[in-house]
């Protein structure tokens, strides 16, 4: 059930344990291995509206385990265009597959904005320093 | 800086992956594969939990039976030797002190098992109104407790069934302990009390015989789908047995510390009642979430029987009825939620 550990290439991170997967002017977000295995098996994700404004470093939603509740941190700014509804009905998903379980998918409001996120080598480095 | 103590499985909880966190005063298990899959091997095989932390206390003497009777609020006369008993230590208002299974090992001979954050409570409260004749120990040092709970656990320990609230000396592969019929779970199973120094013999023997190991978590979400209250959340020495619906263990009929005022209670009809309720939103209640017209979430969690959000709150008399729809405070957001009938689960017959 539970996924094992690793840090895909090609996405950005956020030192708060959420990747991000630009395409051009939109990007996908979800939070990574290390976090969902910090939470323990996700039995809720309360995501943002659609058509909700989110901004970097602040929280667009919420996901929770049995025991406890964790804000989802924005990796970037952008305008809410979908939230993946099977994570929703199926929150487990999360931890079967960090990667496949997008959260919501965004139109970016700076295509600039990703520079600023760490690359697979810097957020590998961030974790084994915690 | 108070250091948190460790019950003698400690480095086996470690060596079986557990995640470790504080609770009253100890460093537990709160979960090792995952509370979801812990939890549901209770409910349909065997699960094993350490739960060396709660509290024991011996009271021994001729007149221990007296001082009991007239401190715990249910009928220590309706059992005999070899019965346990689920009963509550009251205050003057009727407020718990602790709710403790009361064991009669002989007519002069009593054991109390306590919550561990209790434990001191306990011991002080009995031991201030202690008289010749009723000595009252703490003796938790010496004891370690493993509940084996679920619908094979019987089978898978190889013990001959006997009713719920029975228990006797004996022993598990050859490592002594007391049996005993109870726990939290709302299951099928006993709790095995042994000498700290088997512990860690007996706990490997539980294991081998396929109990799956069980943190606090599971143990939380699965006493809280049968509504077993828990010390400290849904009953606290504020609250009064009447409210908290565990009139049943209130013998009004006996004297005991709080019997009047419970009576009183009981006469006028309490003002808020302790419900359980099933979440018809999509959320997960927490405590303290306020209940909106009144009231509060004193016990919250994900149901991994039913996957959906269950509680228990106190909510005023009116709105205690089963099908009462509430709304619940979710961290601001509004949602719904129905009163049901306790249990919140009960295994399909």
């Amino acid at each position: 059930m539970a996924a094992a550990e690793r840090y895909p290439d090609g996405l950005k991170y956020h030192p708060e344990h959420d990747w991000a997967s630009i395409h051009g002017e939109e990007a996908t977000l979800g939070i990574t291995w290390y976090a969902q295995d910090s939470l323990g098996e996700l039995v809720h994700y309360e995501p943002p509206d659609v058509g909700a404004t989110i901004s970097k470093d602040n929280a667009y939603g919420e996901v929770e385990s049995v025991k406890a509740v964790s804000d989802l941190i924005s990796p970037l700014s952008g305008e809410v265009l979908e939230v993946n509804q099977a994570v929703v009905d199926a929150p487990e998903l999360v931890n079967a597959d960090p990667y496949e379980a997008w959260l919501v998918r965004i139109k970016l409001s700076d295509v600039t904005e990703p520079d600023s996120l760490m690359d697979v080598e810097a957020y590998t480095k961030h974790l084994a320093e915690l | 800086m108070q250091t948190l103590a460790r019950t003698p499985l400690y480095e086996r909880h470690l060596a079986l992956g557990a995640r470790m966190v504080p609770f009253a005063g100890w460093e537990m298990p709160v979960q090792y594969e995952g509370v979801i899959p812990e939890h549901r091997a209770v409910r349909t095989d065997c699960g094993a939990f350490d739960v060396s932390h709660m509290g024991e206390i011996e009271l021994e003497g001729p007149r221990a039976r007296e001082l009991l009777q007239s401190l715990l609020s249910n009928d220590l006369d309706k059992i005999g030797p070899g019965r346990a008993q689920y009963t509550l230590l009251t205050n003057e208002h009727g407020g718990i002190v602790d709710d403790l299974i009361v064991y009669t090992i002989d007519p002069f001979r009593f054991l109390l098992i306590v919550n561990a954050s209790n434990r001191g409570a306990v011991f002080e409260w009995m031991k201030e109104r202690e008289f010749r004749g009723s000595d009252v120990r703490d003796v938790s040092d010496d004891y370690a407790l493993i509940a084996v709970q679920g619908p094979r656990s019987i089978e898978r320990l190889g013990l001959p069934d006997a009713p719920s609230f029975t228990f006797a000396m004996g022993e598990i592969d050859g490592v002594e302990c007391m049996i005993s019929h109870t726990g939290y779970t709302g299951e099928l199973g006993v709790e095995l009390m042994a000498m700290n120094e088997d512990a860690g013999e007996l706990w490997d023997r539980v294991l081998e015989r396929g109990a799956v190991p069980c943190g606090l978590a599971a143990r939380d979400t699965l006493r809280l789908e049968v509504c077993y209250p828990l010390h400290g959340n849904d009953i606290t020495t504020e609250t009064d047995a009447i409210s908290a619906g565990l009139g049943w263990v209130c013998a009004l009929d006996k004297v005991f510390t709080g019997a009047e005022a419970l009576r009183e209670i009981k006469e006028r009809g309490p003002a808020e009642r302790l419900s359980a309720f099933v979440m018809t939103d999509r959320a997960i209640p927490r405590q303290g979430m306020a209940v909106e017209g009144g009231g509060e979430v004193t016990s919250g969690t994900h149901s991994p029987m039913l996957d959906r959000g269950i509680g228990m709150a106190y909510v005023p008399s009116a709105s205690a009825e089963p099908g009462t729809a509430i709304t619940i405070d979710v961290r601001g957001r509004p949602r719904g939620a129905e009163i049901v009938k306790k249990p919140i689960y009960k295994r399909e017959e």
